[in-house]
């Protein structure tokens, strides 16, 4: 047990000697939890909006008071005629232009009804769908307002788009279980199969083979810092996404936990796995990255739904184990179910575990002989 | 009397139809230095594997520091001590901290360690270089480092696979007064090279030859059995008869 310990010491010194490993380890977490958080953010925030009002009157006044207080819109320019909302669009700075027709309020008090159209700019469709969505919402809220205080008749400003706004839908809470499904992944998988191989590459691994250290010793006394380092990557990447984005856990925080060491464990023997079959570092880095990492990012369900692809590329993700984690993470995290939910995914993770510690034993005895 | 702490009897290791051992006999007697010689791919490697446990014989009887190779491989781990030629020191340690290393591995208690530590230091006038880095050292330091960490749990025998490839003249001549030394304290020293001069400084040599031993003597017989003037005469006489 002695000879152990001291054998996982030096896996830590090698950790914390190598400016380059630290930075993969925590600065890369962090580094891409803040940049998805952000920058790649799906919220809407400040739009520069411009209005075309064709009306001049209280309602659209009104409106456009409240689109503009919301939060998510700025106003840019105010127009003049249409002819310049194609102008206005092409700079490039305004995402939208906002007109209420003309006599738009006389038609809702007479009427019952006006129309405000919303033009975006189609080049950028998520943009766009994202401040149709809002503006709607915005609109509608403003149709309830004006039931309540005018009890009388209903009036009705249509919105030339359908209501498809959910305000609760954050973009932080797609993300953060996808980063940590991939961190974790590149971390075990890279890092371990790269230190592995290193001792191969620079002779080391005859040394401790023919020392009294038991081959799984020396395997575990590798893989075991990672373990560690790990785990308190995940701790750190939740508490940033509740600190800096207020996501919360909303399910079991034990259940999570145990889930990351699992998700942890069956990332290491993949990392193990790709060691058994690598002769260089270069190897083991090109089959983790290229291997691992792209299919994770693809075909995990992180960014794009699983739903989405054509069969066969769905039959290729069944076999990717991030989206296995990604399901219980996001269960556990952001609709905050149990055990029961997710226990099919977790027992494929456990069979992925013993299937690569199964490859890995074989392929390091074929080695030996 | 000579006490065989290395004995091989028809030792053969196949891989698949390839015959990389075909039958070795030899001993290795206590406190001897024991040169192995070959062309690369004679089989040496091999043998080496087997000797220190790592690779199991297809068949033949070999025993190593009193311990069967094939049945109870982690005992003979524990009595040997083992230097390749690919280095093996860790680059980003110090050198006090490979030492603590090698030593915990192989079972030393710490306080043993420290004082092992200073008499190596003090022995390789390298007190000031404890608490560098390896890779601050020169390659010459460094391989004469290496072999005192092969050696610093005392094993009763230690294999040196190449231990001086790429290493100066005078830092050779300083690594062989080591092995003399390490021989001197009664620990068997089996030793690969590639240097002929280096083969002249071995009590006995063996050289193998397509998975063979073709001659096993001391230097002196053989360069008169071969009627040589060095071993590098015999081992070109033998190990490539084609070149005759």
């Amino acid at each position: 047990m002695k000879r152990f310990l001291g054998f996982v010491n030096k896996e830590f010194l090698h950790i914390f000697r190598d400016v380059r490993t630290l930075i993969i380890l925590f600065g890369i977490p962090v580094l891409q939890i803040l940049l998805f958080g952000f920058v790649v953010s799906t919220d809407l925030k400040n739009a520069q909006v411009a209005f075309l009002d064709l009306s001049q009157d209280e309602m659209t006044q009104k409106i456009s008071d409240k689109i503009c207080s919301s939060g998510f819109f700025r106003r840019s320019e105010t127009l003049l005629s249409y002819n310049d909302i194609d102008k206005v669009l092409r700079k490039n700075k305004t995402k939208a232009v906002i007109v209420f027709e003309k006599d738009f309020g006389r038609n809702l008090i007479s009427e019952g009804k006006a129309t405000i159209s919303i033009i975006t700019d189609g080049s950028e469709p998520n943009m766009a769908t994202l401040i149709t969505n809002y503006v709607t919402g915005i609109v509608t809220s403003f149709n309830m307002e004006l039931a309540g205080t005018q009890a009388a008749g209903t009036f009705l400003v249509q919105p030339e788009v359908r209501m498809f706004y959910n305000p609760s839908l954050k973009g932080h809470f797609m993300f953060v279980p996808g980063v940590i499904t991939l961190i974790l992944i590149i971390i075990c998988a890279l890092m371990t199969s790269v230190t592995i191989t290193r001792e191969k590459e620079f002779g080391t691994m005859e040394v401790l083979l023919v020392s009294p250290l038991k081959p799984f010793q020396i395997i575990l006394g590798k893989v075991i810092p990672y373990f560690l380092l790990s785990f308190i990557n995940v701790i750190l990447i939740l508490l940033l996404s509740w600190f800096v984005f207020g996501l919360p856990v909303k399910g079991s925080l034990v259940l999570l936990l145990a889930e990351s060491m699992l998700y942890i464990l069956m990332s290491l023997t993949l990392g193990i796995l790709i060691s058994t079959v690598s002769k260089t570092m270069q190897q083991a880095i090109f089959i983790s990255l290229v291997g691992m990492m792209l299919p994770t990012i693809l075909l995990s369900g992180f960014i794009f739904p699983i739903e989405n692809m054509p069969a066969g590329y769905g039959w290729v993700a069944a076999l990717m184990p991030p989206k296995y984690f990604i399901i219980i993470i996001k269960n556990i995290m952001i609709k905050g179910t149990g055990f029961l939910y997710v226990w099919k995914e977790t027992l494929i993770l456990i069979l992925f575990t013993l299937a690569f510690t199964g490859l890995s034993i074989r392929n390091f005895k074929i080695r030996l002989q | 009397m000579k006490e065989a702490v290395i004995s091989v009897k028809n030792l053969v290791k196949k891989f698949g139809n390839f015959t990389a051992n075909d039958d070795l006999n030899f001993e290795v007697y206590e406190g001897e230095i024991f040169g192995f010689l070959g062309a690369n791919g004679a089989g040496k490697t091999t043998a080496i594997r087997i000797l220190s446990g790592l690779s199991a014989p297809t068949s033949g009887d070999v025993t190593v520091a009193g311990y069967n190779a094939k049945k109870q491989p982690e005992q003979i781990k524990k009595n040997i001590g083992y230097m390749c030629q690919k280095f093996s020191l860790y680059e980003d340690l110090t050198v006090k901290e490979n030492i603590m290393l090698y030593g915990g591995i192989y079972g030393l208690k710490k306080a043993l360690i420290r004082e092992r530590t200073d008499l190596l230091l003090e022995k390789l006038n390298f007190r000031e270089y404890g608490d560098r880095l390896i890779s601050d050292l020169p390659l010459g330091l460094r391989q004469k480092l290496a072999f005192s960490v092969a050696v610093l749990h005392e094993p009763k025998i230690v294999f040196l696979d190449e231990p001086t490839g790429g290493v100066d003249p005078i830092t050779r001549r300083q690594f062989w007064e080591m092995i003399y030394e390490a021989a001197g304290r009664g620990i068997t020293v089996f030793v690969t090279t590639h240097y002929m001069d280096e083969a002249e400084y071995c009590d006995r040599i063996s050289i193998m030859s397509e998975g063979k031993i073709v001659a096993l003597d001391t230097p002196a017989d053989l360069k008169k059995q071969y009627h040589a003037a060095s071993v590098e005469e015999v081992f070109v006489k033998i190990a490539r008869p084609g070149n005759n």
